[in-house]
Parts: structure tokens; C-alpha cells; sequence
């Protein structure tokens, strides 16, 4: 026991010494917490929209004020003709635009039918299809108020007839009633932070006493292998802990994030999932000779996890074979649990098998790090 | 000139000396790419949802099915009772559950008017928000149906969508420009932040600083493998990106290439900036990593769009040399884009650089300390 104080005593030391690395463990990562939070959303306002009205007629130009007065839309500068409408789709300036033919009034009233064009910027498809579908909303409504004002029968005023059945449809969201984004990111950027902390740091640690040649001198301590990995692994997992307690702290009370349920189940599952992040963090490093080479696997693995771990899209959108992958991503689990727990306030029970499996997670990454660390030079 | 090439061909033995950096290098991108276009999707696809049915009669039945029937959901339990909801909400069971009244069928009957209530798990709110709209709109058709009336004298404006760039909407036509990016970003600046820190920490340093090369050709000489083996990796990216996944370039490919170009040593020069600020290896992997990793994935434009951001991180963004080259990667690959339509984020890319190359050689210091 007395051996693994010293080598912690040594660990701390070092870390603590080095005053470049301070503010990238303790600083940088709640910086970015905070800052980040606000970058997710999906949600589309301000759609920058250009009409190219040709009919200059009161139907076209109660339908431009429409669009003006719209939350979703942002009005451009109109448009002389569809050249100079492309130009702008193309430089970015607009992100769709309308064209309404002339004719469009005598059109509507004479033929109850007419036509407008809308060419929208698909390559960001989610974003396209909302503005398709708000701009095809807006049509609607704007069709039912032409209607009404002179004396034309619309089709939504069909339904709205007296004989003809309706269902009402009241729509809750639970867990996060105002669909709040940052409910559901911080606690997920959070997890990120500190999955990258601990496996960036712990990848590099034995591998750099390696390059350096330090290693030697642990060599010929009389310190045991396992006594030697929970040296290497204590310090980094308490740095873990403590800078999700930070950035949870400051997330309540920036964001006032929802705590729901128990923070013990939190911390608690959070300590087992960074022993495993660290084991495998540890297990790289043996295996590796440079701290370049243990930096690249460890940047691979954590990019997959990253982008598999359900934060920016959701897991079950994935094809059959992608989530299989995640069931090996530990990053899911640790997602999972925070949203259950803090949002939902699910219980120890809920996530009960979330727990078992990053315990097994946690002892093989370990053990497979122990059983690879050789004292000899090879 | 011989002697820069002496060095340039002792770092390219660096490099490939080390097969395991080598495989990750390309196997990386590759990988990523692949996951990209087809694992990692916004598209909504068999959600879980449950249904709680008070009324259990021949229309709630019928709108059940009609709903089960639908791509976007799986029916995952017929729900007993509330308590039985709220448990399969806390476990993550489902993402929605759909509760009808008792007395459906026969309220819609009688009075015309019948309620459901839709409940979404939020803590996701973009599908939340989604799958609502999903089974409202089957709930609209559902109505429309047992509605079924005439259709003539009714006023329409239709409206004729054309989708620009991307007509199937694909994902992956905005993820390969933000992967690139992504990909050139770290790799460039990474790679150099570390190879000069090394010779740093290694004391190799002194050897080559009393070498006959100037200073400038040091850095250039570490540089240069990089470029190489960066475009090299951008290449591949088009390619897969084209072959297995018909993004296109529609604009003039060796303007895309040349972009490229200028972008990868805008990320070389910020690495050989990080590298002249810092002693250790680790100290420059770090900043690197952790630094660029996140900001550049979320404030570049690549799954969140710029400008649904608020304005202070609107500014911010900015700063971030990956959201003009993605600016630029797009326009060109999707738009066809020529010079003109992208000079000025070009100008602000050889702003980026030459500023970095600046503080690079303000801070770069022959001597040790």
C-alpha cells in the first residue's frame, strides 16, 4: 500500500508541477463546456428566403408580408429575376427562394388554383426539408385567410365544416417541456470533456516515462504490476471526478441543467466508467512506443466513440450493424445514464444493466493493462 | 537545396518508419467516412413507440395500425396503464407514447370531436420534436380519411419544390466537406505540433539548430511530409466520397485541390505555432486535441448550423479557420462554385496563415532556454 502512495505522491507531483498542463485539464475544458452549450440546435429560425414576386398583385404582395412576418423566414432584399436569385442561393446569401409567377392572382380567383416555385439549399437536407415544410405551412394558412376574405372556399375550411369529424391532438414533452437544447447537450459535452481528459492523459502517461527513458527507474522499483497501474490510474481518475463535479456545478448554475435524480448514481456510475476510459487509456500506452503513436490510436478510437455515442444523432436511427458497434462504445453508456438519471430521475434499478456492463467494461480493460505492462525491456 | 533534401527524406523516414501512425493516418479517414455515410444519420427511422388504448374499439385500433404502419415507428408495447408509460419512459424503453380517450369511436361519432394525447420523451428534443410531427401528420390523413369529402371549387396554391444541390437530401453531401475539414484540421496540426515539440523534449533540438540549415527551412523540412501526406488524405476522402457515395465535384477540381492545399498549410502553420508555444509533447498534444477537437466539430458549421447559433458564438465562429474552408469545400464540390464566389473566404485562409506564420517566427526561438 505504502508503494502505491509514493507512486501517487509522484504522479500528483508531476502533474501539478507542469504549468502548461494546468489550465488544459482545469480550464480549458469548462470553457469550452460553457461556450459550446449554446453551439447545439437544431432548431431552424431566420431562414434566409428571397421572393421573386412577378406579379406585383394584392395576393402576391399580402403573401410577401406573410413571409415577412414569419418567425422561420428572414426577408432578403427581393430579387429582379431568377439569375440573380440562383447567384444568391449560390453565394450563400439566401438559403431558398420563391418565385410567385404572374398570373398568380387571376390564376387563384378564376382557376381556384395556382402555382408558386420554391428552390431551396438542400445540401444540409434536414434543414431543407423544415423550410419546405414551413414555407408549405405558410402557403396553407395563407390560403385559408385569401379564402375567407373573399369569399373563397379553401380546403381547410372543408374540415372546419360542422359535419365533418376532427381530433384534437395535445402534444406534452416530458422530461423537457420547452425543448430545451442545452438539457441535452451539457450533460453530454460534459461527458465528452471528461472522457478525453482521462483518455488522452492516461494514454500518454506510461508511454512518455517510455520515451523519455524514466521507465527504467520504475522498472527497478520493487513495485508490483497492478500496484503500479492503480498508481497510474488513481491521480487521473480523481482529476476525472472532480471536473465533472465542476462542470455539473457550473452547469447548474449558468444553465440550470435539471438534476432529477440521485447524484450518488451519477458519481457512482461515473467512477467505474472512468476506470474504464483510464484502463483503456493505460492499456494503449503499454502497447504503444511513442506518445504520438498512443495519441493517434487513442484521437481513432475516441472520434468513433464520439460520433457513435448517441449525442449529436440519436443511435436508433443507425442501421443494424452501427448500433451493435455502440453496445462496445462505453461513451453510449455514460450518455445514457446522465439523461436517464438527471433528466428522467430514473432510479439505480433503471440503469442497473448500464452498470454491470461498464463494470465488466472497467475489469478487462484493466486486467488486459496489468497483464501488458512488462517490467523488461523488451 | 541538397541539404533541405536531406531532411525532408530523415522525416519521411520518420514517418513511414512508424507503421502504426501510417495506419491510423489512412486508416482513420476511411473509417470515418464510412461510418458517415452509413451509420450517422439525422433521418428518423423506427422510433419505439407505445400506445395506451382506453377505448380499444375498431377506429382506435385502425389509427394504431396505421401509425405501426408507418417507417418512421415500431410499435414497442400496448401499454395497460400511466404507471406502465412512466416506467417505460425512465428505462428508455420509448421514445413517444400515443394515449387515446376512452370512448373514442364513439365521441367522434356522436360530437365529431375526439382527443389523443402524444407524449414525447424531450430529453432528446430534436426527436421529440420530429416524431410528434410524424404521428400528427398520420393523425391528420387519419382524420382526412374518415372525412372523405368533395374536392371541387376549393381554392389551392400548390407548391412546386425543387431541392438545389441535393436533390435526395442525402446526409452525407454536408458530412464529407465537415469530414475533410475535420480530418485536414487535426491530423495537420497535430502531426506538426508534435514533431517539432519532440525534437524539443527529446534534445534532439540542439542537433538541429546547429546544423547549416536556416531556421525557416528546419520548420520547412518538417513540414513538407506532412503536406504531402495530408493531401494525400484529402484525396482519398473525394474519392470514397464520390465512388461509394456519388458526392459529387461539380466544380473545377484543381480549385478544390489547391483549397485544399492552402487549407492544410493554414493547419501546418497553426501547429507550428502551437509547437513554438510549448515544451512538451504532451503540453502540444493537448492544445491540439482537446483545443480544436470539439470548437472545430461544433462551431464550424459541420452538424450544427452557424447561423441558429446565438450571435456572441456566431462571432466566435468566426475564428475557427474550419468554417470558411468548409464554406469553400461546399460551394465548389455541391455548387459548382468558381474562384469568384469564394475569394474572400480564401483571403481570410491566407489571413489565417500568414498570422500564424507571424507569431511562429516572433516566438520561434534559435537558441534554447
Amino acid at each position: 500500500m505504502r508503494k502505491i502512495r509514493f507512486i501517487l505522491e509522484k504522479e500528483f507531483r508531476q502533474i501539478f508541477r507542469n504549468r502548461g498542463m494546468l489550465p488544459i485539464i482545469f480550464v480549458m475544458p469548462i470553457v469550452q463546456l460553457l461556450i459550446l452549450a449554446n453551439a447545439a440546435t437544431f432548431d431552424i429560425k431566420n431562414i434566409k428566403i428571397i421572393i421573386l414576386d412577378q406579379d406585383h398583385s394584392t395576393f402576391s404582395k399580402r403573401l410577401v408580408s406573410n413571409v415577412n412576418a414569419s418567425p422561420y423566414f428572414a426577408l432578403q432584399e427581393p430579387s429582379d429575376n431568377t439569375e440573380q436569385a440562383e447567384a444568391a442561393l449560390k453565394e450563400e446569401k439566401s438559403d431558398m427562394y420563391v418565385v410567385i409567377p404572374p398570373d398568380f392572382e387571376k390564376d387563384l380567383i378564376k382557376e381556384q388554383n395556382a402555382d408558386v416555385q420554391m428552390i431551396i439549399n438542400a445540401i444540409d437536407g434536414s434543414k431543407a426539408g423544415l423550410a419546405s415544410a414551413y414555407f408549405a405551412n405558410l402557403l396553407a394558412n395563407f390560403n385559408v385567410e385569401m379564402a375567407s376574405s373573399y369569399g373563397l372556399k379553401s380546403n381547410a375550411m372543408l374540415t372546419s365544416n360542422s359535419n365533418s369529424k376532427s381530433i384534437a391532438v395535445t402534444n406534452s414533452n416530458w422530461y423537457n417541456q420547452f425543448l430545451n437544447y442545452k438539457f441535452y447537450m451539457v450533460p453530454g459535452i460534459l461527458v465528452l470533456l471528461v472522457t478525453m481528459i482521462g483518455a488522452f492523459l492516461s494514454s500518454m502517461n506510461i508511454v512518455r516515462e517510455k520515451e523519455i527513458g524514466t521507465i527504467e527507474q520504475l522498472n527497478v522499483t520493487p513495485i508490483k504490476n497492478y500496484e503500479f497501474i492503480i498508481g497510474k490510474l488513481l491521480p487521473f481518475w480523481l482529476i476525472g471526478l472532480f471536473e465533472l463535479g465542476l462542470g455539473l456545478t457550473l452547469a447548474k448554475i449558468f444553465y440550470s441543467i435539471p438534476i432529477e435524480g440521485s447524484l450518488v448514481i451519477i458519481f457512482g456510475f461515473a467512477g467505474i466508467y472512468l476506470l474504464a476510459v483510464l484502463g483503456m487509456g493505460l492499456l494503449i500506452s503499454t502497447i504503444t512506443e511513442t506518445q504520438q503513436q498512443s495519441m493517434f490510436i487513442s484521437w481513432f478510437f475516441l472520434v468513433i466513440f464520439i460520433l457513435l455515442s448517441g449525442l449529436f444523432t440519436a443511435i436508433e436511427n443507425m442501421p443494424e450493424w452501427a448500433q451493435r458497434i455502440t453496445l462496445f462504445n462505453p461513451v453510449r453508456y455514460f450518455i445514457e445514464v446522465t439523461r436517464m438519471v438527471m433528466l428522467k430521475g430514473a432510479g439505480f434499478s433503471a440503469v442497473k444493466s448500464q452498470f454491470v456492463v461498464m463494470l465488466t467494461f472497467a475489469f478487462c480493460l484493466n486486467l488486459l493493462a496489468i497483464l501488458r505492462y512488462r517490467k523488461t525491456a523488451s | 537545396m541538397k541539404k533541405l533534401k536531406g531532411f525532408i527524406v530523415k522525416e519521411f523516414f520518420h514517418i513511414f518508419r512508424d507503421y502504426r501512425t501510417i495506419l491510423i493516418l489512412f486508416g482513420m479517414p476511411i473509417m470515418q467516412i464510412m461510418l458517415f455515410g452509413f451509420a450517422i444519420t439525422n433521418e428518423i427511422k423506427n422510433a419505439k413507440i407505445a400506445v395506451l388504448d382506453h377505448s380499444k374499439d375498431e377506429l382506435s385500433r385502425k389509427l394504431v395500425e396505421q401509425i405501426s404502419a408507418s417507417e418512421y415507428f415500431t410499435l414497442y408495447a400496448n401499454l395497460q396503464n400511466v404507471e406502465e408509460m412512466k416506467t417505460a419512459f425512465e428505462e428508455a424503453k420509448i421514445k413517444q407514447a400515443i394515449i387515446i380517450e376512452k370512448g373514442f369511436a364513439e365521441n367522434l361519432y356522436k360530437t365529431n370531436q375526439a382527443n389523443i394525447q402524444i407524449i414525447s420523451d424531450a430529453t432528446e428534443p430534436n426527436t421529440a420534436n420530429t416524431l410528434s410531427n410524424y404521428t400528427q401528420v398520420v393523425i391528420r390523413n387519419f382524420q382526412q380519411d374518415l372525412n372523405k369529402q368533395q374536392q371541387s371549387g376549393v381554392m389551392q396554391i400548390e407548391a412546386e419544390v425543387q431541392m438545389r444541390y441535393n436533390e435526395k437530401l442525402k446526409g452525407v453531401f454536408l458530412f464529407v466537406p465537415g469530414l475533410i475539414t475535420i480530418i485536414l484540421m487535426l491530423v495537420s496540426a497535430m502531426m506538426t505540433s508534435i514533431s517539432i515539440t519532440k525534437e524539443k523534449e527529446m534534445g534532439t533540438m540542439e542537433i538541429l539548430l546547429v546544423s547549416p540549415l536556416k531556421p525557416f527551412q528546419l520548420i520547412l523540412a518538417k513540414v513538407i511530409p506532412y503536406l504531402l501526406l495530408s493531401f494525400l488524405n484529402a484525396c482519398i476522402i473525394l474519392i470514397l466520397g464520390n465512388y461509394v457515395f456519388g458526392v459529387p465535384v461539380k466544380g473545377n477540381l484543381i480549385l478544390l485541390l489547391a483549397e485544399s492545399m492552402l487549407f492544410i498549410i493554414t493547419a501546418l502553420s497553426l501547429g507550428i505555432f502551437i509547437s513554438t508555444r510549448t515544451d512538451s509533447q504532451q503540453v502540444a498534444l493537448m492544445v491540439s486535441l482537446m483545443g480544436l477537437m470539439l470548437p472545430t466539430i461544433m462551431l464550424s458549421g459541420f452538424i450544427f448550423p452557424i447561423e441558429n447559433m446565438p450571435l456572441p458564438l456566431q462571432v466566435i465562429s468566426n475564428i475557427i479557420p474550419a468554417k470558411w474552408f468548409i464554406i469553400i469545400v461546399k460551394s465548389i464540390m455541391l455548387k459548382g462554385s468558381s474562384f469568384i464566389y469564394v475569394w474572400k473566404e480564401t483571403l481570410i485562409l491566407l489571413g489565417f496563415t500568414t498570422l500564424f506564420i507571424g507569431l511562429s517566427v516572433k516566438n520561434f526561438k534559435i537558441r534554447l532556454a
